[in-house]
């Protein structure tokens, strides 16, 4: 079972009171986009969902294991049920486009990196990551160097290499922000064929409101740190999907100077999207 | 006469800043003492137009003795530049295989912990600190006279040069790739090994290149102390007044630096 839920969760950095109560539960299969504003705390949500932070209060579980309580070598276990996307693609750009999707199966084996370095990786595990480049079609570029790739195409491979990991649940942080409209069309299109070939849960965050209507079945609001909006796409009226972006949306706003956008505690909400 | 340029400037709300500001207290406390010990180190050299000019007599003198150099001895000059060679070769692969845990454990981002990263980062500093000569001079008490000591101290002096210029460019990968290899649950080492040093390798084989060049360069002075190679050579002829072999020596080792650093900036150039 890959169902994800959070429950009264809370996240601080210092004083800073970043995750404001949550609730959330994702059912097995479906795929939800998280719409909200610069530094309303989307990008924190992703980072505590496979223990990337650690949380004050409040429990996220995948299936029935429990993020916010495991570590160690049960952490490392859990994640490798969870595929991540990136904005930034996150690829190692000196090495080459099959070495990376390589990296994908790395938590899998004891090994490490020494059972998925590209010249020493058994064979069957090679075509299994040639057969992933071919889902994304990116197959022609295995022996490319990542650096020569454009956007578009590193997110196609990073997209294959989360299908080698073979995850339960996808968390995409922004996947296409980095792309232009079309590239981004056609990225959201892929992910969305494979998570729908594989059925499998997706948490997206998103930026723009015409892709989060296109493709999400249900879309979740944040704003300042709550979650304020929560419905079946059919049923979202864009009076409130547009309230998202109006007055008060980062957590670092202080309700006197609501529209001041001076860090505070040092952190700024442009730390939170970029972190 | 235009108009506009008639009208007085036109009057700001916030005046712009000074033209000039004055210096800070800290600033002219910096500058007085540079000035006191400037001063002082010319006293101190006694500096008069009669040394000079002694010194430049003896120095034509040298030459005269020097020149023509005296190549009869030349098998032992050039297995005595060949020991230098090695040296510098052993001395700096060594030190470079060292370089590179020290790098990783005095980085903020593969250090297992603060504290190891002090301890890496001190031992590095220490290691650079203390020059290659008087590192020589350790090694040839604790090692007696001969190459091994000369290649002790390369050793030591290329970990405080490239483990540093290492752990700097550690420090600057960006994040990014470790993350997403941490977040499919991956282990520390393999991210270190997978994402980390892959985007590192360039800038650290042009960092080792370096080393060899400055390696050659330290191991030709090492022999002066007794610490093996060329320098020794060089030492005892100009203590023999044997002006015209020790011109000789210095000819060859600028010919093996120059013919060195040149093909190593010619590796870096295709590496880069």
């Amino acid at each position: 079972m890959s169902d994800l839920s959070v429950i009264g969760l809370h996240k601080y950095y210092g004083k800073l009171h970043v995750l404001r109560g949550l609730d959330l539960h994702i059912k097995s299969g479906e795929g939800v986009v998280l719409l909200g504003a610069n530094g309303c705390g989307k990008s924190t949500l992703m980072r505590c969902m496979n223990g990337l932070e650690t949380v004050q209060a409040g429990d996220i579980s995948i299936g029935d294991q429990v993020v916010t309580q495991t570590g160690g070598r049960a952490l490392r276990h859990l994640r490798r049920r969870v595929g991540v996307v990136f904005q930034q693609f996150n690829l190692v750009e000196n090495l080459s486009v099959l070495q990376n999707v390589l990296y994908g199966a790395m938590g899998r084996y004891p090994g490490g990196i020494l059972r998925v370095w590209a010249s020493i990786a058994p064979t069957e595990l090679r075509s299994k990551a040639m057969d992933c480049l071919e889902r994304v079609g990116m197959a022609d570029n295995a022996g490319s160097r990542c650096r020569e790739l454009s956007g578009g195409q590193q997110q196609r491979v990073a997209i294959a290499r989360m299908l080698m990991q073979e995850p339960d649940v996808i968390l995409a942080d922004e996947p296409v922000a980095s792309l232009d409209p079309k590239a981004g069309r056609e990225v959201m299109d892929l992910l969305w064929e494979v998570v729908r070939e594989r059925r499998l849960t997706v948490f997206c965050t998103l930026h723009q409101l015409e892709l989060a209507t296109a493709y999400a079945d249900r879309i979740v609001g944040m704003k300042a740190g709550e979650i304020v909006l929560d419905s079946k796409t059919e049923a979202a009226d864009s009076e409130h999907l547009a309230d998202l972006y109006r007055g008060n949306t980062r957590v670092d706003a202080q309700p006197a100077t609501a529209m001041d956008d001076t860090p505070k505690n040092g952190i700024t909400a442009h730390d939170l999207e970029a972190s | 006469m235009s108009e506009t340029s008639s009208t007085p400037p036109t009057k700001h709300v916030s005046a712009p800043p000074p033209r000039m500001s004055s210096p800070s207290w800290f600033a002219w406390l910096i500058l007085l003492g540079f000035g006191f010990l400037l001063f002082q180190g010319v006293q101190t050299a006694e500096i008069s137009a009669e040394r000079l000019w002694r010194g430049m007599n003896n120095l034509v003198i040298f030459l005269a003795q020097a020149v023509p150099p005296d190549w009869s001895d030349l098998d032992v000059i050039a297995s005595a530049m060949l020991e230098t060679l090695y040296m510098a070769v052993v001395g700096v692969t060594a030190g470079i295989i060292l370089s590179l845990p020290f790098a990783l454990l005095a980085s903020r981002n593969t250090s297992p912990y603060p504290v190891v990263r002090v301890v890496a980062r001190f031992m590095i500093a220490t290691m650079r600190t203390i020059p290659d000569l008087i590192w020589a001079l350790i090694f040839v008490v604790a090692v007696g006279l001969g190459p091994l000591a000369g290649i002790l101290a390369i050793v030591l002096d290329t970990i405080g040069f490239a483990a540093r210029f290492f752990s700097e460019r550690i420090e600057e990968v960006r994040p990014g790739p470790s993350q997403a290899l941490t977040a499919s649950g991956a282990g520390r080492i393999s991210v270190i090994f997978g994402a980390i040093l892959p985007e590192t390798l360039a800038s650290m084989a042009a960092t080792s290149l370096y080393s060899v060049e400055k390696a050659i360069r330290s191991a030709v002075t090492l022999g002066l102390v007794g610490a093996g190679g060329i320098g020794v050579e060089l030492s005892t002829s100009m203590r023999l007044f044997q002006y015209d072999k020790a011109f000789a020596i210095i000819l060859i080792v600028l010919v093996a630096v120059i013919g060195f650093e040149q093909i190593s900036s010619a590796i870096r150039k295709r590496v880069i």
